[in-house]
């Protein structure tokens, strides 16, 4: 098989997904995603599914101010119910430090037109019971954060996508691209060839292999993330909760039980997502300190995916130097979700209709070859 | 209406429905219907739901993706897994 496309994708997580629904949507005729496993079989269908505004960068947070209002619209747009919830996101200060960094980064998401608060341990145990109150001095608090169903969004964008033509080729790995003048010669390992003069990667935790087999250093380290969920319990609480010194998050599903996940600066690099004991056991504990009256929920499944991380946590888009028309969206680090649908709508302007943007350029690879000034997020678990 | 998933009420039609939105897996179909997310993690109808892939799709059962999984193998409070921890702990102690 050798086929003709105006533009194609790799990966079929949220990123390919989405940015060929806004590809096609822009007016492109003919787009196509590669996807070596099924949808979402990436990063995307072992997420926690939370999406949050209150960042400590401003590219952060406005590509996930930009998501959110994209998001509010989405389910009637695509057709499709996606558990979308506005429940908002409560991130506990613990200490001085938090506290000060906590100040600045309100400060400035509100100059941005942020509706955030800072509130109390009274407040914030209103907000979410069970909590324990001795280890919270404040917490900030946006009402118009949330989660939604990684899975279900996925799909909907991919059936939405599909009904303005995109097609859509699981089990298709890339093995290899090649670049004569303005082609792209993208090969599978079934022996196929497709052709484009417009190639997206949207790898996930494997983009530094992408970019190398056109020579292009795209640098993403990939980290195992585990998270577990709980057996179905009645509601007990709306938002998504973070603590960054406990180190974990967790929130409630529509369907009762509770997600919860964390990060283990001790997690070497590399693509291995099986299941630790370990974790089970730290994540028992750092649960269990945050909500002791809380200690008889059951878990029910444990699983890991990959955090695909950059220098600074932010991610890397847009075009590269060394190869025209071979755009980059990846390096999520650990909040691609969240960002996908700003991102994807905002390449798809750039790519058809010219249109600059801003972060896009602050988000270029270049700024990661050059370490000296990077202006890293904070807030990340 | 035939119940295929009884841990989370799913049914024949449900998983029909996400064949038709193009799942191929025994894993797309407990993300998309949750058929298989129970508090038995599919150990029950895991295997309906294989056959009803191959069916719809007609692909043989061993062709299909297997699923993955997950620990732990039945539910288990935090409570408990602490209580592990320490006895492990303990155990650790005594032999030093
Ligand atoms: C445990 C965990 C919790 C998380 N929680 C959140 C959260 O609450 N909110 C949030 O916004 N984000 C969260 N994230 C991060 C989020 O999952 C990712 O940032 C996001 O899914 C990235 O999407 P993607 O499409 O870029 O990557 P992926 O979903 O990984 O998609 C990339 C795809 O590319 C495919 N691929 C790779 N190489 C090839 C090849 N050679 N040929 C063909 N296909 C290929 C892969 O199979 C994969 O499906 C979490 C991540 C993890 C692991
Ligand atoms: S019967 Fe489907 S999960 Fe138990």
């Amino acid at each position: 098989m050798n086929t003709a496309f105006d533009a194609v994708i790799i990966g079929g997580g949220i990123l390919g997904i989405a940015t060929a629904y806004e590809l096609a949507r822009a007016g492109m005729k003919k787009v196509c995603v590669l996807e070596r496993h099924y949808l979402a079989s990436g990063s995307t269908g072992r997420c926690g599914g939370g999406f949050r505004q209150q960042w400590s960068t401003e590219a952060n947070t406005l590509l996930a101010m930009d998501s959110v209002k994209r998001l509010e619209g989405l389910e009637e747009e695509l057709g499709y119910h996606t558990e979308f919830f506005q429940g908002g996101y409560l991130i506990l200060a613990h200490t001085p430090e938090e506290e000060q960094q906590f100040a600045k980064n309100v400060e400035m998401q509100r100059r941005l037109g942020l509706d955030v608060n800072i509130v109390d341990a009274d407040e914030a145990l209103k907000i979410v019971p069970f909590l324990n109150k001795e280890m919270i001095r404040k917490a900030t608090w946006c009402p118009k954060d949330g989660h939604i169903n990684p899975f279900l969004l996925t799909q909907g964008y991919a059936n939405a996508a599909r009904r303005l033509g995109v097609q859509i080729h699981l089990w298709t790995n890339v093995v290899g691209i090649m670049k004569k003048s303005d082609t792209f010669f993208v090969m599978t390992e079934a022996g196929n060839t497709y052709q484009t003069p417009l190639l997206f990667n949207c790898a996930g935790g494997f983009s530094r292999s992408i970019g190398a087999m056109l020579n292009v250093e795209i640098p993403v380290d990939p980290y195992r993330h585990e998270i577990l969920v709980t057996e179905p319990v009645e509601r007990l609480w709306n938002p998504m909760v973070i603590s960054f010194s406990v180190g974990l998050y967790a929130r409630q599903e529509m369907s009762g039980g509770v997600v919860m996940g964390m990060g283990d600066p001790n997690e070497p690099v590399g693509t291995f997502v099986g299941s630790s004991m370990h974790f089970m056991y730290e994540m028992a504990q750092r649960f269990t300190r945050l909500f002791p009256k809380l200690d008889k929920l059951r878990i029910v499944r444990q699983w890991a995916g990959l955090y695909e991380m950059t220098a600074d946590a932010q991610p890397i888009l847009g075009p590269v130097d060394e190869v025209d028309n071979f755009i980059q969206a990846s390096g999520f680090s650990g909040h691609g979700l969240m960002l996908a649908p700003a991102v994807s709508q905002i390449l798809a302007d750039m790519v058809i209709n010219k249109k600059k943007s801003e972060v896009v350029d602050s988000l270029n690879v270049k700024r990661l070859y050059n370490l000296k000034n990077v202006n890293k997020e904070k807030s990340v678990v | 209406m035939k119940i295929i998933c009884r841990c989370q009420d799913v049914s024949e039609d449900e998983i029909i429905a996400a064949i038709r939105q193009g799942a191929t897996t025994i894993d797309e179909i407990r993300r998309l219907v949750r058929a298989g997310m129970g508090s038995c993690q599919g150990r029950t109808c895991r295997r309906l739901v294989a056959q009803i892939i191959s069916r719809e799709l007609k692909t043989p059962p061993a062709e299909i993706y297997p699923p993955t999984f997950r620990p732990p193998n039945r539910p288990v409070s935090f409570e408990l897994i602490m209580a592990e921890r320490e006895r492990q702990e303990t155990e650790d102690g005594d032999k030093k």
